[in-house]
């Protein structure tokens, strides 16, 4: 018995160090995001002194030449609307086509799961041209892209749960006079609660990080995410401003860390169950 | 019942519908006309036929990216699987903390590739400067810089889904085999790993394509330095559409190829595990 708690002792050791070294490339990133420019590529290792500090100047340029926070702000609207719009009409639409059974919702099914395997290269291009053409090139544009784009998975994901619940309780809400809307609203949804953090998680974490969609669909010159102007920064030619890079990459990350510790528990349970149905 | 729903088909199915149509079913279909044209913008299409494709097969740098891409997928395979699994197994034991851990592995799975690759680009010419050279010198530096990059976003998301499938596996199977007298090497190659068959064959499905798709990652850290030579297929495709005018063909072209390609890796592989699945 004493063997075995030593055992886990250095279990937990072993393990605090790795986590510590698994963590430390962003730790690595704030510790420069500090740091006076000219030395960040030069000793990008070793602790800001008095002579490389450089307070929060970085973070400052950032944001006003670079315009980070509207690009934050952005990427937050495009994300938030984009995963409401998806769980709203995604999962209606696959309640219907598992309850109704024609030629026409069979196709559709199998044309969303189709659609999974499907890489982003293969449609880019005339998909940038879709949207350039139908004026879906603004942030409240891109929703209706990404509720195209993103369906295949949700709706895949909807199906497989909407299959489990029995039927008889739809039937009797419709029996007793509800609407097929007010059904789907008050007993459906409220079952299917699991499911939409799952999806919900899922796709927020593909669009929240999405670069090339973005980039090809938005009218650059008025609109960037995060992913964007981070690539603008580097890719802008003159001379490139690793400390506002860092700060920026801070800037990015920061989001990202308080929305996983807030909700870590969901993330995890949705990932492991979105993986065993997809 | 179906009736009484079916009059409500355009407030349930249509927006979804009108939406899939426009961002997938047009750019997919019109991707693969456009790939037999010749065109710049899509008014000006003209069909050629194959050539765009032979075109395609000629141009060495595509099939560069092409084994350059193969060898990423495979190499990136097996290095996450491995560790993710050895750490699900590690943090399923009686442990403290093993919570935080699992927390700490998997969050830079939620960092995009773009910030990721740039990450990860200051700390390997960080190192690399110490030796006199840079990521961008060498091929080889980019290929293990992303190895190492992918395997760190990665093994977080394949380790929850190793741990989910190993908390499936039922007490008495393991107890019995306990109990039977085999070790511990035998009760993981005999009855662990059979039992997570299912887990495995989504993990290696994932990373295998995940593998063939990377493109932020490869952008944001080498951006195919030096010269294209670590380009893979993704950003290959990226580069004929965008990088060379009067190429947009070629490049519709290759992306179809990479599409066969990687739905024909998906269904091997599916197939290859799949087979070893044994029922619970």
């Amino acid at each position: 018995m004493k063997r075995k708690r030593g055992l886990s002792m250095i279990g937990t050791i072993v393990f605090t160090i790795l986590g510590l070294i698994y963590i430390s490339p962003i730790l690595i990133v704030l510790m420069n995001s500090f740091k006076k420019k000219v030395f960040i590529n030069k000793e990008p290792f070793t602790f800001p002194t008095e002579k490389t500090w450089n307070g929060i100047e970085n973070y400052v340029t950032a944001i006003d030449k670079y315009g980070l926070l509207s690009a934050v702000g952005w990427t937050v609207f495009i994300t938030i609307g984009s995963v409401l719009v998806i769980l709203i009409c995604t999962s209606m639409c696959a309640w219907y086509i598992t309850r109704v059974k024609t030629r026409f919702t069979k196709t559709l099914y199998l044309l969303c799961v189709f659609s999974m395997v499907v890489p982003f290269q293969m449609v880019m291009f005339t998909l940038s041209l879709v949207a350039d053409r139908t004026r879906l090139n603004t942030p409240w544009g891109i929703i209706i892209i990404y509720l195209g784009f993103g369906a295949g998975l949700a709706v895949f994901m909807f199906c497989g749960f909407v299959k489990s619940i029995p039927l008889e309780i739809e039937e009797a809400a419709l029996i007793d006079g509800c609407t097929p809307l007010r059904t789907f609203f008050t007993i459906v949804l409220p079952i299917m609660k699991p499911t939409y953090i799952s999806v919900g998680i899922l796709e927020t974490m593909w669009i929240w990080n999405d670069f090339l969609l973005p980039y090809l669909v938005l009218d650059l010159n008025k609109y960037k995410t995060i992913s964007i102007a981070i690539q603008y920064m580097k890719g802008s030619y003159g001379r490139v401003d690793m400390g506002a890079i860092m700060a920026a990459l801070i800037l990015a990350v920061i989001p990202v860390i308080i929305f996983y510790l807030s909700c870590q528990k969901h993330i995890i349970k949705g990932v492991a169950a979105g993986a065993v149905k997809g | 019942m179906e009736k009484a729903i079916r009059r409500y088909m355009p407030i349930f199915v249509l927006p979804t519908f009108f939406a899939f149509i426009l961002g997938f079913i047009i750019p997919f279909l019109m991707g693969i006309w456009l790939s037999f044209c010749d065109f710049t913008t899509v008014t000006d299409a003209k069909f050629v036929g194959i050539s765009n494709y032979i075109e395609a097969f000629k141009d060495t740098v595509f099939q560069h990216s092409f084994w350059y891409t193969l060898l990423f997928a495979v190499v990136s395979l097996i290095v996450i699987n491995i560790f993710a699994f050895a750490l699900a197994l590690a943090l399923t034991q009686k442990m403290r903390g093993t919570n935080i851990f699992r927390t700490i592995f998997f969050m830079p799975n939620l960092i995009g590739g773009i910030v990721l690759g740039y990450i990860w680009q200051l700390i390997f010419n960080g190192i690399l400067s110490h030796y006199q050279t840079a990521l961008g010198l060498n091929e080889w530096y980019g290929f293990w810089g992303m190895i190492i990059l992918v395997s760190w976003q990665q093994i977080g998301y394949m380790m929850i889904i190793y741990i989910a499938g190993l908390q499936s596996i039922p007490e008495d199977v393991m107890e019995a085999a306990q109990i039977d007298g085999a070790s511990g090497i035998q009760r993981l190659f005999r009855v662990t790993i059979p039992m997570m068959m299912p887990s495995i064959t989504i993990c290696m499905f994932l990373s295998i394509t995940n593998g063939f798709k990377l493109f932020d990652q490869n952008l944001s850290l080498t951006a195919g330095e030096p010269s294209k030579m670590s380009e893979m297929m993704a950003l290959n495709i990226f580069n004929t559409f965008y990088g060379r005018t009067g190429w947009e063909g070629v490049g519709q072209a290759k992306a179809v190829i990479f599409f066969v390609i990687v739905v024909a890796i998906g269904m091997i592989q599916l197939r290859a595990t799949r087979s070893r699945e044994v029922q619970q």
